[in-house]
């Protein structure tokens, strides 16, 4: 399992060609006290950048874009019940998809744990 | 009067440094840094609704009006009874353009000697041009832009203001008088923004962070937010400039009869008296109206409206009550889908929401009234 970051805040946790997603301590943070997840259906097919879901703090609706292509095969079922799982447990019980990796090429230009961790000292 | 800064010029407020040491998360609001919130909106709105919240609202503005007939000549621009209003009594009231337009919302305070009126942040500067413009020259009108502004609201706020002002337990809802704490001068109003009890603090600016200070030292009180102001006003039905009023509603339109009075409908002199006396009579063609909604998916502003297949009205302000736990909005929807218990449906990103029209407040009032 390998664990890759994006510089819009989300997490992709790499296992041969499947892909759990979420996004990450400092993106929930920063939105608040998160309401709604909206996320893709089962079997739909997001593109690298393209929207993939959308979270609802009490604020404001935020998009959050597909870090890599693929298709869905799974969406967190506990975040209809409890979508402040994202706030308590952004990068573990709080995911937001599983996908199948089109082209693990994409992952190349994406941070590792110790990257992010710079990217965002940064901020 | 001070000169306006370049619109691109962010400023800071008296209290500034003092959020910032709290771990306050700022933002950009009506040309200042505002606090956003400090623990989370959610956290700070259920404090404030069961305890006191300490809100900056020193980026309003803070004018007084004064000169013979005061009242006479303010009523020739606002449409509620200034003449019939009582000295440290104050009103909620509406600056309108010729079409009966909304330009700003407003308290009036009658004051021995003048009137002190609180207007909005991002209106200021508008509504300075505006009074100078109508109101005769004999009148001084004054922009206390040294002066801050805090609100202490909550069931607790009572409590905690007294502990240290003996005697603002005496004012009641939409009275106000002249109090110090140390010798520090402050105007205090039993007035507020979130449908709670509560108070608003005009304090001199370099006093600021001592009051600030003397305030969060209560146990009852934390600093709140824009945020949770917002969250808070919204669940109260109370509109906000820009987002539930503006020169596209009227008085009528906004449900805001209670501004009003009958005197001022019968004898009209205000700007647009005519269309709005007309659609208070005759109803106005829309209507601001609240909506509870199915599930949890909360629609904002600039959602649209529909009546089965019909677009019938806007969402001017919604979101998540924190209290409630379900999704809530305020909007306009023409007259005849307006009454309560009528289903709507409102358009988030493709999907139908189900909404009915439910009277405001959504969450009472819970105001100190005299006799209470």
């Amino acid at each position: 399992m390998t664990l890759y970051f994006t510089d819009e805040h989300e997490w992709i946790s790499v296992e041969g060609g499947s892909a759990t997603v979420g996004i990450t301590d400092y993106a929930q943070a920063a939105l608040g006290d998160i309401v709604f997840v909206e996320l893709p259906a089962s079997g739909a097919t997001l593109s690298k950048g393209g929207e993939a879901a959308v979270v609802e703090s009490v604020k404001a609706a935020s998009d959050v874009y597909a870090p890599v292509t693929g298709t869905v095969t799974e969406a967190n079922p506990a975040l209809e019940e409890d979508p402040a799982l994202v706030n308590s447990a952004p990068e573990t019980d709080g995911w937001f998809f599983k996908l199948t990796l089109a082209d693990p090429a994409e992952l190349e230009g994406l941070m590792d744990a110790e990257e992010y961790k710079a990217f965002v000292a940064t901020l | 009067m001070s000169d306006e800064e370049p619109a691109e010029i962010i400023q800071t407020l008296p209290l500034d440094a003092w959020h910032r040491q709290r771990g306050a998360r700022m933002v950009e609001f009506a040309g200042y840094y505002m606090p956003i919130q400090y623990d989370g909106i959610v956290a700070e709105h259920l404090w404030t609704r069961a305890h006191a919240g300490l809100f900056d609202v020193s980026h309003m503005g803070q004018l007084l009006v004064s000169g013979d007939a005061v009242d006479i000549e303010l009523e020739k621009l606002l449409p509620g009874d200034l003449i019939g209003l009582g000295v440290d009594k104050m009103r909620y009231s509406l600056l309108l353009d010729e079409n009966g337009g909304i330009l700003d919302d407003l308290m009036a305070t009658r004051r021995t000697g003048d009137f002190y009126l609180v207007v909005n942040g991002a209106t200021k500067a508008d509504d300075i041009a505006h009074l100078h413009e109508y109101l005769p020259e004999e009148l001084t009108l004054n922009h206390l832009d040294e002066q801050a502004l805090l609100a202490l609201q909550g069931p607790e706020a009572v409590t905690a203001l007294a502990r240290l002002i003996p005697g603002v337990e005496a004012l009641v809802f939409m009275t106000a008088g002249a109090f110090d704490l140390d010798g520090v001068p402050l105007w205090i109003s039993r007035s507020g923004y979130t449908g709670e009890d509560g108070f608003e603090i005009s304090v001199p600016a370099e006093s600021a962070e001592f009051l600030a200070d003397r305030l969060t030292a209560q146990p009852e009180v934390k600093p709140i937010g824009l945020g949770a102001r917002d969250s808070l006003r919204l669940e109260a039905g109370l509109p906000l400039y820009g987002h539930d009023l503006d020169t596209r509603s009227d008085p009528a339109m906004a449900g805001l009869g209670f501004a009003v009075p009958k005197r001022r409908r019968a004898e009209g002199g205000f700007p647009g008296a005519v269309t709005i006396c007309r659609h208070f009579a005759e109803g106005p063609p829309a209507r601001r109206i609240g909506l509870s909604l199915s599930g949890r998916l909360p629609a904002r502003e600039g959602a649209q409206i529909y009546a089965d297949d019909v677009l019938v009205g806007i969402v001017t302000s919604g979101g998540f009550s924190p209290s409630l736990q379900q999704p809530i909005a305020m909007g306009y929807v023409s007259a005849a889908h307006a009454a309560t218990g009528t289903a709507l449906q409102i358009d988030v990103r493709g999907k139908r929401l189900e909404a009915v029209v439910v009277p405001m407040p959504f969450v009472p009032h819970r105001y100190v009234r005299k006799g209470a």
